[in-house]
């Protein structure tokens, strides 16, 4: 076990290491000079001294790539370009909306894709399994921020349910749930989708398994046999889809805040590459790329623990 | 009164028909061996008896345990009995437990399914039950920490947990090593006696019924075709398909003289103290890593034209030994030459990969199902200089086919379109169509039905006339060593524990070892009389 | 032939044809504005009715389905041409660290949120067509070599593979040979999962302004275009959106019906 939580701390710090490089080395390196490229074609060769000077672009490549490396490690992430604040502080603010509608949008699409999987793999090949793979089929191939537009319309436009965009803060929590509804459930239904077609398809495989075989004949009916054998097992394998979903969501949600102008990070992200703000394009991909890291190793921690296989083996 | 009274039984299971008209019974206190080959349905009904048919089938008749039709009793109260009036054990062990529960949970599920009691008394006799099996591991454990035989002692004590009155098995220790087999075997029959139940024990192996039942049932193709006490039936069979499955398990091939045997200086194979070493997963970060010793100083040779036998359990190094000798694996230690020449290079070394072929186990698995039969046995072409094209191509494909008893026409075929059967044959094609020196037959025969393995083995000694063979050929199964080699070699945890002519070894084994293993394997009992061979 | 297959094979032969038509024929074109006529509901005239620049909406979804099309397409072949040799080589040499690095090297890419990245590229190279096959295309390379060492692996314990090895025949040769014509049904498959993800890629970025650039049609594009419009015109925002499901949707459907017909025992990655 030690050694399994060993290997994938080693894993991970490798992998937050290569990342780091990679991301460094396209942000600063690629475009050229990345000051001249901040501030456009247009831009007086003052200027952009002046900028090369505050982001010590003069100084050798492994002395900014540590001098980075170590900012974010002690918190601090640069100085935005376009906005004047520190980034970390920008953030900060986004991060309140993004990570609630991820987790938010994470906690409704397992809610729908869990029972739904459930349901259709044990009605295989009838009436209602046919009818929750078609609207899975349908789930998976709309567009997202289509399927966000579409909400719009219905729900605050026509019913005036609720509000067409925008979030109010979190003084009123309720309020502020309210505000990330609709953009969640955009977010969640196309994942659970897929995470229902996978919790289907991994409880099939594990009532096709022997050992169901074995606790019918134990006397289990098909049902008992059903959760208290296949669920359990096919949840394991289901873990790292939604690892991976939470990774998505977060990252996924930029084109979702902007049908609902949510100031989130996507919006962060999204405007600072359009104005060409690579300090703050860079410590947010690196924080995103973070974040997915971390969460695919807590997933694997999470799968030891539910699988005593894991634990035994190297 | 019997315990279980099977009558006309009939299954469909969409439109093909399964079984027609069976019939049997079983009494308190008695073993019934339902045997047949492959298809026979055998399985099915065991699986009619339990109520566990599959979807869409349709069955018809009386199946009474106790006096109940189980046929017309509800899913609700079938699930009543499973387990509590009838239990069951199936054929593979490794992969009937659920992984993530620890074994003393599953057993107990069987006793908290069934009856209103705490969970602390349900472990408790779940413990005791794992004793009562024999097994001698604490019931915390899960199930990919125990062997094969010890998973199916707890599927057997899963299964018996509530005294059961019928027991089912089906092919309880097919997947079981010979010895470990004969320990199971015991233990139900040990079960039996102590519990008074019904034992309706389905398995392939006459060897084993002959051994332990005390009536058989003999199925082919879905019908019931002869049944009665062991005893009278042996003595006495009727059926000819009876008579045709008990020849051709005890089958003795008329294997030519070996004549041909070349001793010299330059031995066909020659191995000297093999040592192969699998490196293990590391225990702590320092120190050097454990390895596991696969083969521990083996030697051994085999002459130009001899033919050599290889028995021994799982785990005993055949088959890196067979790797080995291939020249697929290294060694960490020793040599092993063919007529002189290492084995194992580098580089590529046709020349000495040409004189030795194999024919595998697994006839399912021995061939590329997307290439043609013509493709698929002149793959060894790739190890001449000069692989014949064209005409002369054809030629040696309609020869190699015809050899081996099939028909110039089948080249053309997918290797889907050919049974079991006629796989090995086209296996043995394949190695024998450059001409090898030396052919190793890994568990050629082990995966095939009795009267499919009989003609198998006549195919090798048929062979055997035309162009004097020499041949490695590894087994678990003695019996099949026994009728096909002139000289036979035991391996036990990496090593030859003995080896010498075959008849010797079996009539006086030496080693312990192989004492152990020759009476662990059940025996086939002389029959009375000649039995004509179809 | 299942339904699944039928309907499928259906819906995406349509939009293949819409597209290769587009190459001869559209009803209008698309880059003379007609503002006199703009915001049409559909009529006899304009089948899908006239955007807000009076330009025919159908003409629009054909010439958007070239781009969808080539665009996704494109991506495919990178994720294939580059992820399958790499899927082989890592399940040749399993074990290596030749396969450790390629499966590392997988991770890392997985672990990149891949809208985010695409956005990076084309925005630091450039909105275009041709920068979005390459940032699609870019993460399709680990998702087909993944899939291609799983399926190889397994290949590798057959005995057919020993056979073949016992005649001599060398890694790669047994990894042409042998290995990928019993993958390639897989192979389809996938493709076909991983094409209806490019079309809803392309769309994604096209709406934010970052694939293809006009007057090249996109239906990502009409989608963001339409969306202050869609109260007063509904049609601008839900023809072309439609259009993304249908094709996807064609595509899923067609890649389970080949499933289904080719081997019903391959497990795709739908991620």
């Amino acid at each position: 076990m030690i050694r399994y939580v060993l290997g994938r701390l080693t894993s991970l710090v490798i992998s937050l290491f290569v990342a780091s490089i990679v991301i460094f080395g396209v942000i600063e390196v690629i475009p050229g000079d990345p000051a001249a490229f901040m501030l456009g074609v247009n831009a007086r060769p003052d200027t952009i001294a002046a900028l090369r000077a505050e982001m010590g672009l003069d100084q050798p490549l492994i002395t900014r790539y540590f001098d980075w490396v170590t900012g974010m490690l002690q918190g601090d992430f640069g100085q935005s370009w376009t906005y004047k604040t520190p980034v970390s502080e920008l953030i900060a603010d986004r991060i309140w909306v993004s990570l609630p509608l991820a987790l938010y949008a994470l906690i409704l699409s397992t809610l729908i894709a869990f029972p739904a999987g459930i349901y259709a793999a044990s009605r295989r090949g009838r009436a209602g399994d046919v009818t929750i793979m078609g609207a899975t089929q349908l789930g998976v191939a709309i567009p997202n921020f289509w399927f966000a537009m579409i909400l719009v319309l219905i729900f605050a436009i026509n019913l005036r349910w609720f509000s067409a965009g925008g979030f109010p803060g979190w003084d009123d929590p309720a309020q502020a749930l309210k505000s990330l509804t609709l953009p969640a459930i955009a977010l969640a239904l196309p994942q659970a989708a897929i995470l229902a077609r996978v919790m289907r398809s991994s409880l099939l495989d594990m009532l096709g398994e022997d050992f169901i075989r074995t606790a019918r004949a134990k006397g289990l009916s098909r049902r008992k046999a059903l959760w208290k054998h296949a669920v359990r097992n096919a949840l394991i394998p289901v873990l790292t889809i939604i690892g991976l979903q939470f990774s998505f969501l977060l990252a996924g949600g930029i084109i979702i805040e902007q049908v609902f102008f949510l100031p989130g990070l996507g919006r962060l992200i999204f405007q600072s590459i359009s104005a060409r703000d690579l300090i703050v394009v860079e410590s947010v991909v690196m924080l995103l790329v973070f974040t997915v890291i971390v969460v695919n190793f807590a997933v694997d921690m999470a799968y030891a623990a539910v699988d005593p296989r894991l634990r035994a083996k190297a | 009164m019997s315990l279980l009274a099977i009558e006309n039984l009939s299954l469909q299971i969409g439109d093909t028909d399964i079984l027609h008209d069976v019939g049997l019974s079983v009494t308190p206190g008695q073993i019934v061996a339902i045997t047949g080959e492959s298809g026979s349905g055998k399985s099915m009904t065991a699986l009619s008896v339990m109520g566990l048919l599959p979807r869409g089938a349709k069955a018809t008749g009386q199946i009474k345990l106790d006096g109940t039709d189980i046929l017309q009793t509800a899913e609700r109260d079938l699930c009543q009995m499973r387990g509590n009036a009838m239990g069951m054990v199936f054929q593979e062990p490794m992969t009937a437990l659920n992984p993530v529960q620890t074994i003393g949970a599953q057993v107990a599920e069987t006793i908290l399914v069934h009856e209103k009691t705490t969970k602390a008394d349900a472990y408790e006799r779940a413990a005791r039950m794992l004793e009562r099996v024999g097994l001698k591991v604490a019931p915390t454990r899960y199930p990919h920490e125990l062997s094969g035989g010890q998973r199916q002692r707890v599927v057997i004590a899963m299964a018996i947990a509530l005294r059961p009155k019928l027991l089912i098995a089906d092919e309880p220790t097919t997947a079981l090593d010979v010895t470990t087999q004969a320990r199971i075997l015991d233990l139900l029959k040990d079960l039996v006696q102590d519990f008074d139940m019904g034992l309706l024990l389905i398995t392939h192996d006459l060897a084993v019924v002959a051994d332990i039942a005390d009536k058989i049932v003999v199925m082919q193709k879905g019908r019931v075709v002869e049944t009665g006490p062991t005893q009278d039936l042996l003595a006495n069979m009727q059926h000819l398909y009876t008579k045709a499955l008990f020849e051709a398990s005890g089958h003795q091939v008329d294997l030519p003289d070996n004549t041909a045997v070349r001793t010299g200086s330059v031995q066909l194979l020659y191995a000297k103290h093999i040592v192969r070493d699998y490196a293990l997963p590391r225990k702590s970060l320092l120190g050097s890593r454990p390895a596991f010793r696969a083969l521990d100083d083996v030697s051994f040779h085999i002459d130009h034209g001899e033919r050599v036998g290889l028995v021994g359990e799982s785990g005993c190094g055949k088959s890196t030994l067979t790797r080995a000798i291939l020249g697929l694996e290294d060694v960490q230690g020793g040599e092993i030459r063919l007529d002189g020449e290492p084995v194992f290079s580098a580089g590529s070394n046709l020349a000495v990969r040409r004189k030795m072929q194999v024919v595998f186990q697994d006839p399912y698995g021995s061939f590329n199902p997307r290439h043609r039969v013509d493709r698929l046995i002149t793959e060894p072409f790739h190890l001449l200089e000069n692989p014949p094209t064209g005409m002369a191509r054809d030629t040696a494909i309609s020869k190699a086919l015809q050899d081996v008893g099939l028909s110039p026409d089948d080249a053309g075929k997918y290797i889907h379109e050919f049974s079991g059967g006629q796989r090995q044959r086209i296996a043995i094609a394949r190695a024998l169509i450059i001409a090898p020196e030396l052919i190793i037959f890994d568990e050629a025969v082990s995966a095939l039905d009795v009267s499919v393995r009989a003609q198998v083995l006549d195919l090798i000694a048929d062979l055997c006339r035309k162009r004097p063979l020499a041949y490695l050929f590894i087994s678990h199964d003695l019996s099949v060593v026994r009728t096909v080699t002139d000289r036979v070699m035991v391996m036990q945890a990496g090593q030859i524990v003995e080896q010498g002519a075959t008849e010797e070894v079996f009539v006086n084994p030496q080693h312990p070892y192989t004492q152990t293993l020759i009476a662990a394997a059940p025996k086939l009992p002389e029959l009375p009389y000649a039995v004509e061979t179809i | 032939m299942s339904r699944n297959l039928i309907i499928g094979s259906a819906l995406s032969a349509l939009f293949v044809a819409l597209a290769v038509i587009s190459f001869l024929w559209t009803p209008y074109d698309i880059e003379t504005l007609d503002i006199p006529n703009k915001l049409q509901s559909p009529s006899a005239l304009n089948l899908l009715g006239t955007d807000q620049f009076g330009r025919d909406i159908l003409s629009m979804i054909m010439m958007g389905a070239r781009t969808s099309i080539a665009v996704a397409l494109l991506a495919v072949g990178i994720g294939m041409a580059l992820g399958i040799p790499l899927g082989l080589l890592a399940a040749a040499r399993h074990g290596s660290l030749l396969d450790e690095l390629i499966m590392r090297g997988n991770d890392l890419v997985f672990a990149f949120p891949s809208l985010v990245i695409a956005i990076l590229i084309t925005a630091v190279f450039g909105a275009s067509a041709v920068n979005a096959i390459i940032a699609i295309g870019i993460f399709n390379i680990p998702v087909f070599a993944r899939l291609t060492r799983g399926a190889a692996l397994p290949l590798w314990e057959r005995d057919f593979i020993l056979a073949a090895r016992v005649c001599g025949k060398s890694a790669t040769r047994i990894s042409v040979e042998h290995i990928l014509p019993n993958i390639t049904n897989l192979m389809i498959v996938q493709g076909t999962i991983q094409f209806s993800l490019g079309i809803l890629a392309e769309a994604a970025l096209s709406y934010i302004g970052l694939g293809a650039q006009p007057p090249t049609a996109s239906w990502g594009r009409m989608l963001a275009d339409a969306q202050t419009l869609v109260s007063i015109a509904p049609h601008t925002a839900l023809v072309p959106g439609f259009a993304i499901l249908f094709m996807v949707l064609g595509l899923n459907l067609l890649g389970d019906g080949l499933r289904d017909w080719l081997d019903p025992r391959i497990r795709v990655a739908r991620t």
